[in-house]
């Protein structure tokens, strides 16, 4: 119990400093390409990190109404797509034939040991994060229900726009 | 203890002193309250006394500079209903510090790592299922040059709350080398084929106190994988051994083990294609050999079938046998393309998918000694006889299709053959034939709210006979949804026994915390998630789900 009383103490004081940045983890994409999870946030433009797996239902519904609106979002505000797998071993080599039959446009970046997933403190997915011109993030959510991307967008708009 | 208050204070004198720390955490809790529901044979005895059941965590990672530190508390008082009564307790499960720079990084405390597949090795967390067979010692990592990542791992793994004394378990250490060719050599660096190489060692130490064998203290494995693509095509292989390991799983046999896996994929837009193969053979690899079950597994042979997301095809999944299986799975992906005859206004997308799992061949290693003989070499094997008995296969299409601005659906059929008697220790039971279909409608009312209607029928002659499902769902995006559900085991062979599943849920989201409430039944089955599953008791009472992140 005590210990429990310490961490919520530790929980407490730190609270109010959200995370602010991506932290370093080097995953790669599907071209086998090594990228390292820091420069996602270093494109200058807004940037939708998404947290998603081959079985997770909900998580392809995301991504495909992302993908729907891709064209229109990017070409409206600058807005790049990052979709990390944690699917593991089981499912990665089904994960680029899926991808790119899909239409996929954004990029794909494969996470089977769930390093980053752990490291952004992941827990469910889907898990999306929002993140400014900056790299710092602004917002995020878990789950997807039809119509939340429309939301999603109206932030990346705001996003767009201050930066102007 | 003393050492967990020294470590936080440690880290606060850390923190204090630094000029930007970051923190982000997560907190989860499922908690359960569990009624007597005699209809479906919940009774007092059964409950056992346990009325309720309460899982929970809390993680903190703090970033600062190039250190990051982190802790995860847990807590099962007690454990739900279906997760491993050794859980119960609470306390600091893990505890790390971790420093990082562009040419290595260093971890102490508890970590999770994966050589390649993992068929050697794979330390990782499935909370939902309550596995953690995460490592406690160091782990280093170095990148000497761009293109190469060289890993050394050393510790004993989680055992549930039982910190690890000497010999109480085996101690782990493994060395991992990959290769990434087209960025070791930089004028290859846009080649138009790629190519990388890997490979492990890995041993185990666990003393010999056994009263009749002598056992081999040191167990070594090694493993080599290679990833090769050209164009639109992609060729991996994995190849991992492991020396003489008799143990509780394959009944004490000297034989080695042996795994490979084999996947050729072809993607290009609308159509992608990959074809896996595995062949596993007496490559169950735990830190204690005493060990049986979901604890001390020291690699991950992955189940190479699809995972289901729909509570009725999902009611069978399949479970890697580690003693020895052969299997292939094909996936092909087409989307037909707008405007076409069959594509629509909007697109169709086809996904089929075939896996098939069956024993290996064995052949006695003499004629006095049968086959499986503890003690003894156990069998012969050729690497590509195939058994004729299935374990498991299923064939199942999937077709997603858009019907207009509002209306788009999720149609699936799946033809199951499930050997019951060896994936769920069914013992004489004749394995299950069944047929699956499935309709998945959501109709969008408007941009904000959407009803989603789930059905499904599940025909079978074995087991518990036939289910039917329904469920209906409202949501408000982002923040609301509510549903209800009904299970119906209606072909169950005993009339007294067939019953509804009925559920009602509701709940909320805001940002990255969700809080989801319900009430019901559920039925006995199998959870699975990742590829790791867990056999789930039915149950009647009521659940409440909390998670966050900040």
């Amino acid at each position: 119990m005590k210990q429990l009383f310490g961490f919520l103490l530790m929980i407490l004081a730190f609270h109010a400093q959200a995370q602010q940045s991506l932290p370093s983890v080097n995953l790669k994409n599907l071209g086998g390409k090594t990228i390292n999870t820091a420069d996602i946030a270093k494109t200058g433009k807004p940037v939708i990190l998404s947290f998603w797996a081959m079985w997770c239902k909900p998580c392809l519904k995301e991504l495909e109404a992302f993908n729907e609106n891709y064209a229109a979002w990017k070409a409206e505000t600058g807005v790049e797509i990052v979709a990390v797998s944690i699917d593991d071993s089981r499912s990665v080599s089904r994960i680029s034939p899926f991808v790119k039959s899909s239409g996929w446009e954004f990029e794909v970046l494969l996470d089977p040991n769930g390093e980053f997933k752990r490291a952004m403190n992941v827990n469910m997915i889907p898990h999306t994060f929002l993140l400014d011109a900056g790299g710092n993030i602004v917002s995020q959510h878990t789950s997807y229900v039809e119509g939340a991307e429309f939301e999603l967008f109206e932030k990346v708009k705001k996003l767009a726009g201050k930066k102007k | 203890m003393k050492k967990q208050i020294l470590f936080l204070a440690l880290l606060t004198s850390l923190v204090v002193r630094a000029q930007q720390p970051v923190v982000n955490g997560s907190f989860q809790l499922d908690a359960q309250a569990y009624v007597t529901d005699a209809a479906i044979g919940i009774t007092d005895s059964a409950l056992a006394g346990q009325r309720s059941g309460f899982n929970g965590f809390g993680n903190v990672v703090i970033n600062w500079g190039d250190f990051r530190a982190g802790m995860r508390y847990e807590a099962f008082l007690p454990p739900l209903r279906g997760f491993d009564p050794r859980l119960e307790g609470n306390g600091f499960a893990n505890v790390w510090l971790n420093y990082r720079t562009d040419f290595a990084e260093i971890t102490a405390g508890n970590f999770y790592e994966q050589f390649g597949s993992g068929l050697l090795f794979r330390a990782y967390e499935e909370w939902s299922l309550g596995f953690d067979n995460s490592l406690n010692g160091l782990k280093l990592q170095v990148y000497p040059t761009k293109g190469v990542v060289l890993k050394g791992v050393y510790g004993s793994q989680r055992y549930f709350w039982q910190p690890y004394t000497r010999n109480s378990r085996g101690l782990v250490r493994g060395l991992d080398a990959d290769f990434n060719l087209n960025e070791l050599i930089p004028e290859r660096e846009n080649a138009p084929w790629r190519l990388s190489l890997g490979m492990s060692g890995l041993s185990k130490y666990q003393r010999d106190a056994d009263p009749i064998y002598v056992l081999p203290e040191n167990v070594g494995g090694w493993a080599g994988r290679f990833t090769a693509g050209w164009g639109n095509f992609i060729l991996a292989g994995e190849y991992a051994t492991k020396i003489n390991d008799p143990g509780a799983v394959n009944n004490f046999i000297y034989r080695e083990g042996r795994a490979a896996l084999a996947s050729l994929s072809y993607a290009t837009r609308g159509f992608g294609a990959v074809l896996q193969l595995k062949r596993v053979d007496n490559m169950g690899f735990k830190s204690d050999r005493t060990q049986l079950g979901n604890a001390l597994d020291i690699n991950f042979i992955p189940p190479l079938n699809r995972i289901h997301a729909y509570s009725l095809t999902g009611k069978y999944p399949y479970a890697t046998q580690v003693n020895g299986e052969m299997g292939l799975q094909l996936q092909l992906n087409y989307k037909i393309p707008r405007n076409s005859l069959l594509g629509g206004k909007y697109g169709t997308s086809v996904a089929i998918n075939f896996s098939q799992v069956n024993d290996i061949v064995r052949q006695p290693v003499n004629d006095t000694t049968p086959i499986g003989q503890d003690g003894s070499e156990g069998y012969k094997s050729k690497f590509f006889a195939v058994s004729d008995h299935v374990f498991f296969r299923d064939l199942n299409v999937e077709i997603d299709k858009r019907f207009s601005s509002r209306l788009k659906g999720v149609f699936q059929y799946m033809n199951l053959h499930y050997d019951i008697a060896t994936l769920q220790g069914h013992a004489g039971e004749e394995a299950v034939e069944a047929h699956i279909g499935l309709a998945d409608l959501t109709y969008r009312i408007d941009t904000r709210k959407t009803i989603r209607m789930e059905a499904q029928l599940l025909l079978t002659k074995q087991d518990l006979g036939d289910w039917a499902a329904l469920m209906a769902e409202y949501t408000i995006a982002p923040k609301w949804f509510v549903s209800v559900s009904d299970q119906y085991n209606f072909g169950n062979p005993d009339n007294a026994m067939r019953k509804h599943f009925y559920t009602v849920a509701a709940g909320t989201n805001r940002g990255a915390t969700r809080l989801a409430l319900s009430a019901g039944r559920q039925a006995e089955g199998v959870v699975c998630v990742g590829g790791v599953c867990r056999q789930v008791p039915a149950s009647s009472g009521l659940t409440l789900t909390f998670s966050t992140s900040f």
